[in-house]
């Protein structure tokens, strides 16, 4: 227990050494996984291979894998950058494809017959989108869309292990490797972090899914 | 997708299919001018150069042959720790499973408390204690173990929500009529109720097989030398992040592909023999004289 209490600053650092990864990274997702869910569902074709694409690479290729190109790849031709953002950015294109899938899922799940029966009473296109089908969508998206952000908080011990450091886990390996102190307090404070950082963003989620079920 | 309405879009008309050629080639045009810019980038920082490629896609390089030969070893590596953890994994998650399905309510929390608190940790750090704890308290064993556990702790927690959503998903009537027949609880789960669970579960356990073997990569951590580790290795005396990252990404691409079109092909059969089953039974239980 004095481990974890007396390197208290040094988990909370952590803590918001991981929080920042994973805001930067989320933000990054969002906006790229909004933009490639819009490519796959428009009619044109080139712009779903694009999504579909992006999809099916980050779904078979590890995480270490991609930060590694871009940490260590990038700098190759010319692209500089401190370990951070190459970190975040590396999760940020992976993450991106999770929101991708979500978002799509979200919008498959919209009874067809919504459309037709928006088009049948002469709503315009923009209004059925902002109306009728992308609030329903939505309320689909939200559990894959928690999965997807707890997968991703998860993933981010993996960002501060190429070289970013100061998150949680070069906390516990800094304090367990290098300081050699005790494994099992050390792994406690660890999880206890990462369980703070979890358990309310995944009650929020639910507070979502409560929500956007019951309106 | 053009021609096929979708919720969003209906039936392409002439205007729109105008609009899809248009938007069409601006694209093309947008992403040939990238790999162009990118083409450009390579040539001036000299990655195009034959030293930086041809170790990995010359077989006539001198090098080519030991490459590969590390490189497939690290492929076995990353192949054995993933089907030991899966199949460790399996097993483990069917027992939670089991014990969750079975146990008395006052027990059931402490199990949903236990799956939910690993759900929570990170498969890296569950790797990095297994290599830092297990010694600690005694037990020395090869790198390719701790990568194991940390694998396995994560994903029998993973497979046994899979196990769990697989034996909900056979009807109760199963369970019924076994116990009308006069087989036990245990009986009935281990005879009737698994064997089915298990062909409708096997769709979703390759695709947690493809899961396993992407996070076998974090063996780094602790130095375990799997696919992307050995790329990492040959890196120090090639020189060639880009290219052997671009090629091990391409591996696991393949790999992890071929996975994943196996796990559909798997859940088309397991649906159409579903549906065939349900055929040949209809006609059979209308003539049945037994």
């Amino acid at each position: 227990m004095s481990v974890i209490i007396d390197n208290l600053p040094l988990f909370g650092e952590g803590m918001l050494r991981t929080l920042s990864i994973c805001l930067w990274g989320g933000l990054g997702a969002l906006v790229l996984g909004s933009l490639l869910a819009v490519c796959s569902v428009t009619p044109v074709p080139i712009l779903n291979r694009i999504g579909t694409g992006w999809v099916a690479t980050m779904r078979n290729v590890p995480l270490a894998v991609v930060l590694f190109f871009f940490a260590f790849g990038l700098p190759e031709i010319g692209v500089r950058g401190s370990y951070f953002w190459f970190g975040t950015s590396a999760l940020a294109v992976y993450t991106a494809a999770f929101v991708c899938e979500a978002l799509r899922s979200g919008i498959n799940a919209v009874p067809i017959g919504q459309a037709e029966a928006a088009r049948a009473l002469g709503v315009g296109f923009g209004t059925t989108l902002s109306q009728i089908l992308l609030p329903q969508a939505f309320r689909a998206a939200v559990p894959p869309l928690a999965n997807t952000t707890i997968a991703m908080i998860k993933d981010s011990a993996l960002v501060g292990a190429i070289g970013v450091g100061g998150d949680l886990f070069s906390v516990a390996d800094t304090l367990a490797a290098t300081r050699g102190l005790d494994v099992i307090p050390v792994l406690a404070g660890v999880v206890i972090g990462y369980l703070l950082i979890i358990a309310p963003t995944s009650a929020l989620f639910s507070l979502a899914v409560r929500k956007a079920v019951l309106r | 997708m053009t021609g096929s309405p979708s919720v969003l879009f209906d039936r392409l008309g002439p205007r729109g299919r105008h609009r899809t050629r248009i938007i069409t080639a601006v694209v093309g045009a947008a992403l040939l001018a990238l790999a162009a810019f990118i083409g450009v980038r390579l040539q001036q920082s000299g990655q195009l150069e034959a030293r930086h490629w041809s170790p990995l896609f010359n077989p006539f390089d001198p090098q080519f042959a030991t490459v590969w030969r590390f490189l497939l070893g690290g492929l076995g590596n990353t192949a054995s720790a993933g089907a030991v953890s899966i199949v460790l994994g399996l097993v483990i998650g069917t027992a939670i499973a089991l014990l969750r399905v079975t146990a008395l309510p006052c027990y059931r929390w402490c199990i949903v408390g236990v799956t939910e608190f690993f759900r929570t940790v990170p498969v890296v750090i569950s790797i990095f204690f297994a290599s830092r704890a297990l010694p600690v308290i005694g037990v020395d064993l090869p790198l390719l173990w701790y990568l194991v556990i940390g694998l396995t702790i994560y994903n029998s927690v993973a497979i046994s929500e899979i196990v769990r959503a697989g034996i909900h998903a056979v009807p109760r009537g199963q369970t019924e009529a076994a116990l009308a027949l006069g087989l036990s609880r245990g009986g009935a789960l281990r005879s009737i109720v698994l064997p089915q669970a298990f062909r409708i579960m096997l769709p979703s356990l390759i695709a947690q097989l493809v899961i396993v073997v992407k996070d076998t990569a974090l063996g780094f951590i602790i130095g375990f030398e799997e696919l992307r580790r050995r790329g990492e290795i040959a890196v120090q005396t090639l020189g060639n992040p880009l290219q052997m990252y671009l090629l091990i990404g391409a591996i696991f691409f393949v790999v992890n592909g071929l996975l994943s079109w196996l796990a559909r092909a798997t859940e088309a059969r397991v649906r159409g023999a579903g549906r065939a089953a349900r055929r040949s039974s209809a006609p059979r239980r209308a003539g049945s004289r037994v």
